[in-house]
């Protein structure tokens, strides 16, 4: 293998029933710019069945070239599928670095690969940078938290090609959509080996939304102690649907019986890492706090300043929730009309 | 059935404190336990025994005290303990971990290879996918719930962010499992004092169906740059204000954050 014959970073454009999935864009905001540091260019990988319409749509997120795999065999994620197909693709175009999101699809997919093509895979990375490690030589710096979110490590590839992370959703920025981007769409086609197929497909059974998993949620309202009751709890609610959350709860509410055990938070419940966590009337044990300190944006509102739980929140309101949740919730719906 | 699970001990991370002042892991006095979704593995593997017979055998990779986990897994009711030990697999990432277990799976006779997801010491849920496609082997990720049919095939459901796929897999496969969906039985007093009885096998790279330089450090194509703890969070802002101003305050964070 020649190191400087891998060129280019690409990106696992992860789509669902045709829809692309969030965090495709935020892979190819981060790829633009290692792409950039390193002179190369973005490749968007597509794959699916009736979805090429939709490749420009990458190209207006940052990616120079997508390539294009649509065939009926690609309409569902299934391992050996994908495999195939994405493999033919790194085969033929050598790719410096690859990304795919940490989703239940990229984390099947891309350790498949990994051991396919013999070469690394950093899992949940949260920093991905181009650095220097010794005098003139730059690596593909790739940091992730390990022992349960104790401890940073930074995994490098020196040896082996592709270098390949996956990154959990929505920890990067995707870049501002540019209709007027241009790009080169290519489309490829592997020679499948069916006989290799050997999982099949029985039924998709679409998850109820009532018990969607608090730890998937992007956005989570958790009540605790001072929302004292269910009414209190209905508020939480109505703010959550405005902003597209899910309503979560400290242990005191689910051992009173007002909340479900799947909605608890902390050390005894999940643990979550939303994009926004906002704790209303949470007091902020440290076993709660072990549940949702990796939270990305926290917003804390409760009536007594000192509370454990303004330690560890971006944002502090001194207040009454029962008073500023209804407030916001009003306002954030006339925000998200305009 | 034959029926291969793969257990990892690990520290138990919700224990893990950082000594404040070195910024380093204190790791004395931490428990090590079965990994949880290894164990929800071990637990699908009794269950299949229950129901329709089943030899179980748990291998593992490391050091010589993971024997008490492995004694664990007998006294629950597994059939057979190996434990893959030697200064050879030392410094392994997933992939030369893997690849040192597919060489130890090759020397088994087999039906069905069962992982846990993820392990929680490295999360990484890469070690049982690397290990199927060494051995050849379809893999079902992220399963809740397995049975057997009566054609012999297995029906699995993976659980998705967004749904869960129920799934027709032929033959040999590779299985990884979420702790959350099997619910770990406890010893039994007879396991626990036949446990004690029974031998954990232990074998080195030498008896396992290797190349020695795909082993260890040498046959890991990541490396660990450097590590730290996780940097101190700065202390945010807490403001005592009138509901009205709060409002104001927190749409233009979600602003500033594009979360709106």
């Amino acid at each position: 293998m020649e190191k400087k014959d891998y060129k280019n970073v690409f990106v696992f454009a992860e789509q669902r029933e045709g829809v692309i999935q969030p965090v495709a864009f935020e892979l190819l905001g981060k790829a633009r710019d290692l792409a950039d540091v390193l002179e190369e260019k973005v490749v968007a990988m597509f794959l699916g069945c009736g979805i090429k319409d939709q490749a420009q749509t990458l190209i207006e997120h940052g990616a120079d070239e997508v390539i294009v795999i649509d065939t009926p065999e690609l309409k569902d994620f299934l391992s050996e599928q994908y495999t195939q197909a994405v493999s033919h693709i790194i085969n033929e175009r050598k790719p410096h670095i690859v990304l795919y999101g940490a989703t239940t699809i990229g984390r099947d997919l891309a350790p498949r690969l990994a051991s396919r093509l013999k070469t690394g895979l950093t899992a949940d990375c949260t920093k991905l940078e181009i650095q220097p490690v010794k005098e003139e030589e730059k690596e593909f710096c790739m940091t992730r938290p390990a022992f349960g979110g104790n401890l940073m490590a930074t995994i490098v590839c020196p040896n082996n090609r592709p270098q390949m992370s996956t990154v959990r959703p929505g920890v990067m920025q995707k870049m501002q959509r540019d209709a007027s981007r241009k790009g080169v769409v290519t489309e490829m086609m592997p020679n499948f080996d069916t006989s290799k197929f050997k999982v099949k497909l029985v039924e998709t059974i679409k998850a109820d939304k009532e018990i969607a998993d608090i730890s998937e949620a992007k956005v989570l309202v958790s009540g605790g102690r001072g929302v004292h009751d269910k009414e209190g709890f209905d508020k939480l609610q109505a703010l959550a649907d405005v902003i597209g959350g899910q309503v979560a709860s400290s242990r005191a509410m689910v051992d009173n019986g007002v909340m479900p055990h799947e909605c608890q938070v902390g050390q005894t419940g999940k643990t979550v890492r939303p994009n926004l966590y906002m704790a209303c009337g949470i007091s902020g044990a440290i076993q709660h706090l072990a549940g949702m300190e990796e939270s990305d944006f926290i917003i804390a509102i409760n009536k007594d300043k000192f509370a454990p739980i303004f330690s560890v929140a971006d944002l502090g309101i001194v207040g009454d929730l029962h008073k500023i949740v209804p407030m916001l919730t009003e306002r954030l719906k006339k925000e998200l009309e305009k | 059935m034959n029926i291969i699970v793969c257990v990892k001990q690990v520290p138990d991370t919700t224990e893990i404190k950082i000594d404040p002042v070195k910024g380093t892991l204190i790791r004395d006095g931490v428990p090590s336990i079965m990994n949880p979704d290894d164990k929800g593995g071990l637990e699908l593997a009794l269950r299949l025994k229950d129901e329709c017979g089943a030899n179980v055998t748990v291998i593992s990779m490391g050091p010589p005290q993971a024997d008490v986990m492995l004694r664990e897994a007998l006294a629950m009711g597994a059939d057979r303990a190996i434990l893959l030990s030697d200064r050879k697999f030392a410094g392994a990432d997933t992939l030369a971990t893997s690849y040192a277990l597919s060489g130890l799976c090759r020397t088994l006779d087999y039906d069905l290879i069962i992982a846990g997801r993820q392990a929680i010491d490295g999360d990484t849920a890469q070690v049982g996918p690397e290990l199927a496609e060494h051995l050849g082997l379809p893999q079902i990720t992220y399963v809740a719930d397995a049975k057997l049919l009566e054609n012999g095939n297995l029906l699995v459901h993976k659980e998705n962010e967004d749904s869960v796929q129920v799934l027709e897999v032929e033959g040999k496969c590779l299985l990884t499992v979420l702790a959350s969906a099997f619910d770990a039985r406890y010893m039994s007093v007879s396991g626990i004092m036949e446990a004690y009885d029974k031998e954990v096998e232990v074998l080195g790279a030498d008896k396992i169906d290797v190349e020695e330089g795909k082993l260890g450090l040498a046959g890991s194509p990541t490396k660990v740059f450097r590590s730290f703890p996780k940097p101190m969070k700065e202390p945010g802002e807490v403001h005592e204000v009138t509901p009205e101003e709060a409002v104001e305050l927190i749409v233009n964070k979600l602003k500033e954050k594009h979360i709106i």
